[in-house]
């Protein structure tokens, strides 16, 4: 069994009177992925910020690697890398000048710098633009470079903070597919993202965190698993009859401008035949009808409380 | 569920501690490396650290010079212009030195708010050597802006009067101060929140040479003024190096010179660090 790698127990921050982690538990294994998932403000960043030595928590304790956060900041920040949201470049510097210098902040020796430099350029499809300023780089290639810079010296614990934001699908799956690269040789990852479909992608163990707390954890499908049926969309051809099934269904959402409505379902035939039945008997026309499997965003969605069903 | 194993963490790098020391040095040096490169790709801030004073040199001296020199004890009216070029260029070596503060101020302030100074707070780098990397590339840029400001001083027609030894001396209190000021710059670019206050708050310290007897005797001035730049430390700093390049009598002041550098270097490094200690864990 693994002694695990990031270990965060009762974790609190507060800004002024604004709490933004509540005692926040988590857990992450050494050698796999854990995606933080959470909406804008659920104190994901600051979770990623206390683990990475950058803010000091209010309480609890939190161990990466053994060491202890507020205790051996320095134990800790020899064995992390961090890539947070905002790029962390030197920007007047070329993508060479960026990697040297980490090389030799992480003291690897000049001829061991040089040489993990090349491997990284070459790594991240950055030999060409090496030597240009990073005023001609682009998104996609200062993420890139970014990334690089965490992994000069082969740290054993990653916190990714929302490493695909504001990336086209292309660069995405070029970071995704780094990101396997790093898991398979054995590095620790902790990811924050709103993304459901990259936390399904990548990770091991998914947490969600809202409003302060860990409202669920558990692998990707353990959690699909807590919405079991997914829901049925309806569509109708006028506000009337939307009116009228979104009376007859309780539990049911309405898209008003879409003319829709969204029905919980536990799945199968069964339900969905109720369903019709129903409309059936109050002669409404249903114009389109689509089913949905639960993906994590179902999940999401039923745990941020955003539609107000309960898990 | 896993359970905790209090045995590998405590074996894990043990070395650390004992590399700890060398690295700081090590580190320093990475970051001057850095800066320097930032300062000859883009000399625009340099540049102007070292046209402010020549602009003022021109001045003071075409313009005022003739007629301040004309005043000063002891002069030959007539030969006013001259006299004022030689008693003037320590004042203005000095506010040379004080004005690359407001570029280091600035460049730190900017710094501050860049993401690559939180990557650098989450590697196990020595804060003193993140600092250091700003004061000593400051203090070489303001080593090399004295040397282009006194070329144009002596293109113009100053004249030193004194020795090598004497020109030696002088060129190492330019460096204590050089290196001293660039604490306080580097402070004073911690302590501001944003660029434009960084580039403001140093001022200060170029209006010290102004209010010592950078460009008047301050026997000219009016007792409470003669009070203050008696006792503040650009005084005897432009005392140390007026009586260096030009065999002015010295007395103490060259023992307060280096007192004062100490005194500076001391407090811009603890007003530096604790302010990046408190900017660095919220």
């Amino acid at each position: 069994m693994n002694a695990p790698a990031i270990e965060g127990h009762g974790l609190q921050k507060s800004y002024g009177k604004k709490v933004v982690l509540d005692e926040v538990d988590l857990t992450v294994a050494a050698g796999t992925v854990t995606a933080l998932l959470g909406p804008n403000g659920a104190g994901k960043t600051t979770t990623v910020h206390i683990l990475s030595t950058l803010v000091r928590p209010d309480g609890g304790t939190a161990f990466v690697n053994g060491c202890d956060v507020v205790q051996n900041p320095d134990g800790v920040r020899a064995a992390i890398g961090l890539t947070g949201q905002f790029s962390a470049v030197d920007k007047l510097l070329t993508g060479e000048e960026n990697l040297l210098l980490m090389a030799r902040l992480r003291h690897l020796g000049e001829r061991r710098s040089k040489a993990r430099v090349a491997e990284l350029l070459e790594q991240f499809d950055l030999v060409e633009a090496a030597r240009k300023p990073l005023a001609t780089y682009s998104g996609g290639m200062q993420r890139r470079l970014d990334l690089a810079m965490t992994l000069v010296a082969t740290p054993s614990v990653i916190f990714l903070d929302e490493p695909t934001t504001g990336l086209d699908p292309r660069s995405r799956h070029t970071m995704w597919d780094i990101v396997r690269e790093l898991v398979a040789d054995g590095t620790t990852v902790l990811l924050t993202t709103q993304r459901l479909e990259e936390a399904d992608e990548l990770a091991d163990r998914v947490a969600v965190l809202d409003g302060g707390h860990i409202v669920a954890e558990g692998t990707p499908d353990e959690l699909k698993r807590l919405v079991p049926g997914g829901h049925i969309r309806l569509r109708f051809a006028d506000v009337a009859a939307l009116d009228s099934a979104s009376r007859l269904l309780d539990q049911s959402a309405r898209d008003d401008a879409g003319l829709a409505l969204t029905v919980p379902s536990a799945g199968g035939v069964g339900a969905l035949r109720a369903v019709l039945d129903r409309l059936d008997a109050a002669h409404l026309e249903v114009d389109d009808l689509s089913i949905h499997t639960p993906d994590l965003d179902d999940v999401f969605f039923a745990l941020t409380g955003k539609k107000g069903t309960e898990s | 569920m896993t359970t905790l194993n209090p045995q590998p963490p405590a074996t894990k790098r043990p070395t650390l501690g004992t590399d700890r020391q060398s690295h700081v040095v090590a580190d320093a040096i990475t970051m001057l490396r850095r800066n320097l490169l930032h300062i000859v790709r883009y000399p625009g801030l340099s540049m102007f650290t070292i046209l402010g004073p020549v602009v003022i040199l021109l001045l003071v001296v075409f313009v005022f010079g003739g007629t301040l020199g004309a005043g000063l004890p002891g002069v030959d009216p007539a030969g006013g212009r001259d006299a004022y070029l030689a008693y003037v260029m320590p004042g203005i070596l000095l506010i040379t030195i004080a004005g690359t503060a407001s570029g280091v101020a600035i460049t730190v302030a900017m710094d501050m708010t860049e993401g690559i100074t939180a990557r650098f707070r989450t590697m196990a780098i020595s804060r003193a050597a993140v600092l250091a990397g700003h004061v000593l590339g400051n203090t070489i840029q303001a080593i090399i802006a004295v040397v282009l400001v006194l070329g144009v001083g002596l293109l113009v027609g100053f004249r030193p009067t004194t020795g090598p030894l004497e020109w030696l001396a002088a060129a190492g209190l330019i460096v204590l101060i050089a290196f001293a000021v660039s604490w306080i710059g580097v402070a004073m670019g911690m302590q501001s929140k944003t660029v434009e206050t960084a580039s403001n708050l140093p001022l200060i310290l170029t209006i010290l040479p102004l209010l010592g007897s950078g460009f008047v005797p301050t026997a000219s001035m009016p007792g409470w003024l003669q009070w203050f730049a008696q006792y503040q430390p650009f005084t005897p700093f432009i005392e140390t190096i007026r009586g260096l390049l030009l065999g002015t009598p010295l007395g103490w002041n060259p023992v307060l010179a280096v007192g004062w550098c100490v005194v500076i270097a001391v407090a811009g490094y603890a007003w530096s660090m604790v302010i990046y200690e408190l900017r660095s864990v919220r």
